[in-house]
């Protein structure tokens, strides 16, 4: 299968700290990518450099056939940080459309219709600094989720959504995969990790396991994965030492 | 560049501004109160308000301008909305003559009304138009917003942005002319006023006060608080880095 994204030996220091210690994964087209580890493991840090806002000291990340960041990757990729990064002082609806104008040939009818599809119909005329934190998010996933973009990267989207909301958007996250999109989506939250194609572990700026979820819980002989991502971190230990 | 963002970003901004009321009723206001107080204090000697009240149509949008645009840029960083925009097709020019137009319709509806506050009810004299007085005034502005957004870079809270304004705004003021004649300064200081973009800004406008009919000397001045404000905007698109440590 193609690969959307290839990341190779991806050194990043943040002041001192190194923060990713020569990553090497790559996500497949047209999937859905758990990306997982403990708050602090370089999770954000390792999407930001697929995007390509993320300065690196050494390594290769490559895009869609382009070097991450690439102007010509400005239209394929969608990427919503772990803040909701959209305007506090504007309603959802104006905050769609401002985004929609940016990509062209996406319309106003394509922004109602991203508001739609992450069930903020309701909310459209209400202005953003008045949203629930759960709502907050959404509002800035249908600001990502317009030009259909090739490769979305979703950071901790789910935090803070109700149970319900939260299994519609992993519907939804398939069902744009299904359509050909590739999603790469984190969360710290293990029992999210099931609902991905592919996992990826990453501890403390290093990958721990790069598999299917069943090949995750196969080679760590349990059932579990959260139990399989102990077991496995364990081994590595021990091997380290 | 895009025609189509530029548009949308520019009124992205101005909807931002119309949903927060005070602010804009703030920034047409401000201005009329602070020249009343000087109209007021300069009351009994004859001719000064002229003189004085003249140069502060160029101070107010200036430094108002400067604090609006830094604080708005900052936001833009520390909201994320920013990193996310250079994310996208968006051109940085799009983003920053998008706040330039925005904020100069702002800058030209209070400097117009400054003005017309000035002439009619304060009855100012000038030997010049006073549509001369309202241009050199909104350049001025822009001068103030392209100063804002670069300045911005350079602060990391709001706390920090906001005092910025007095660092570039206050010695502006202090050296344009209007405390202490240019030529009468010593000539370090007259020499640093010579750097200041708002000094052409002020000595515009002293022509426009001075002459019936539009000066060289005053589209010189015009050229300069232009070109400074482009120079600034330059300066502030290579402070927008799409690739952050």
């Amino acid at each position: 299968m193609a690969s959307a994204v290839e990341v190779q030996d991806l050194v990043v220091i943040r002041g001192k700290k190194t923060v990713l210690h020569g990553i090497s994964t790559a996500v497949p087209e047209g999937r859905v990518t758990g990306l997982l580890g403990p708050s602090g493991s370089g999770k954000t840090t390792l999407m930001r450099a697929i995007v390509g806002v993320q300065r690196v000291h050494s390594g290769r990340v490559g895009v869609l056939g382009h070097p991450a960041g690439a102007s010509a990757l400005r239209h394929q990729v969608g990427y919503v940080t772990q803040a909701p990064s959209i305007y506090a002082d504007l309603t959802v609806r104006e905050n769609a459309r401002y985004f929609a104008s940016l990509y062209p040939g996406v319309t106003h009818r394509d922004a109602d219709q991203a508001i739609r599809d992450v069930g903020l119909a309701e909310a459209a005329d209400q202005l953003v600094r008045t949203l629930s934190g759960g709502q907050h998010s959404r509002a800035s996933l249908a600001c990502a989720l317009l030009g259909n973009p090739r490769l979305l990267i979703l950071d901790e989207p789910t935090v803070g959504q109700d149970p319900v909301l939260r299994d519609e958007l992993w519907q939804r996250f398939h069902a744009l995969a299904a359509a050909g999109t590739t999603l790469v989506v984190s969360s710290h939250v293990m029992d999210e990790a099931r609902r991905c194609d592919r996992l990826v572990l990453i501890r403390e700026g290093r990958v721990v396991a790069d598999d299917t979820p069943d090949a995750v819980r196969a080679s760590a002989g349990t059932d579990d994965l959260e139990n399989a991502f102990l077991r496995l971190i364990r081994q590595r230990n021990e091997v380290a030492a | 560049m895009s025609a189509t963002i530029l548009f949308s970003t520019t009124a992205r901004v101005l909807r931002q501004l119309t949903h927060d009321r005070r602010t804009i009723v703030m920034v047409i206001a401000l201005p009329l109160v602070l020249l009343t107080l000087v109209y007021y204090l300069f009351q009994n000697s004859p001719g000064t308000f002229d003189r004085i009240g003249l140069v502060m149509l160029c101070v107010f949008p200036f430094v108002l301008m400067f604090l609006i645009t830094s604080i708005a840029m900052l936001r833009e960083r520390t909201s994320g909305t920013l990193e996310r925009l250079l994310t996208t097709p968006l051109h940085k020019l799009d983003l920053l003559f998008g706040y330039g137009i925005a904020f100069g319709l702002l800058a030209a509806v209070q400097a117009a009304a400054a003005t017309a506050l000035a002439y009619w009810a304060f009855d100012m004299h000038t030997a010049g138009s006073p549509g001369l007085v309202i241009v050199i005034a909104v350049a001025d502005a822009i001068l103030g917003m392209a100063l804002g957004l670069f300045f911005s870079a350079f602060a990391a809270s709001e706390f920090q942005a906001v005092q910025f304004m007095p660092l570039v705004a206050f010695p502006q003021v202090f050296l344009c002319g209007l405390f202490v004649a240019r030529d009468q300064m010593a000539g370090w200081l007259h020499a640093l006023s010579t750097v200041m973009p708002l000094t052409y800004a002020v000595q515009g406008l002293q022509e426009v006060g001075g002459h019936p009919d539009p000066t060289g000397l005053m589209w010189r001045d015009l050229c300069v608080v232009v070109g400074a404000a482009v120079l600034a905007l330059g300066l502030a698109a290579a402070t927008l880095r799409r690739r952050t440590g």
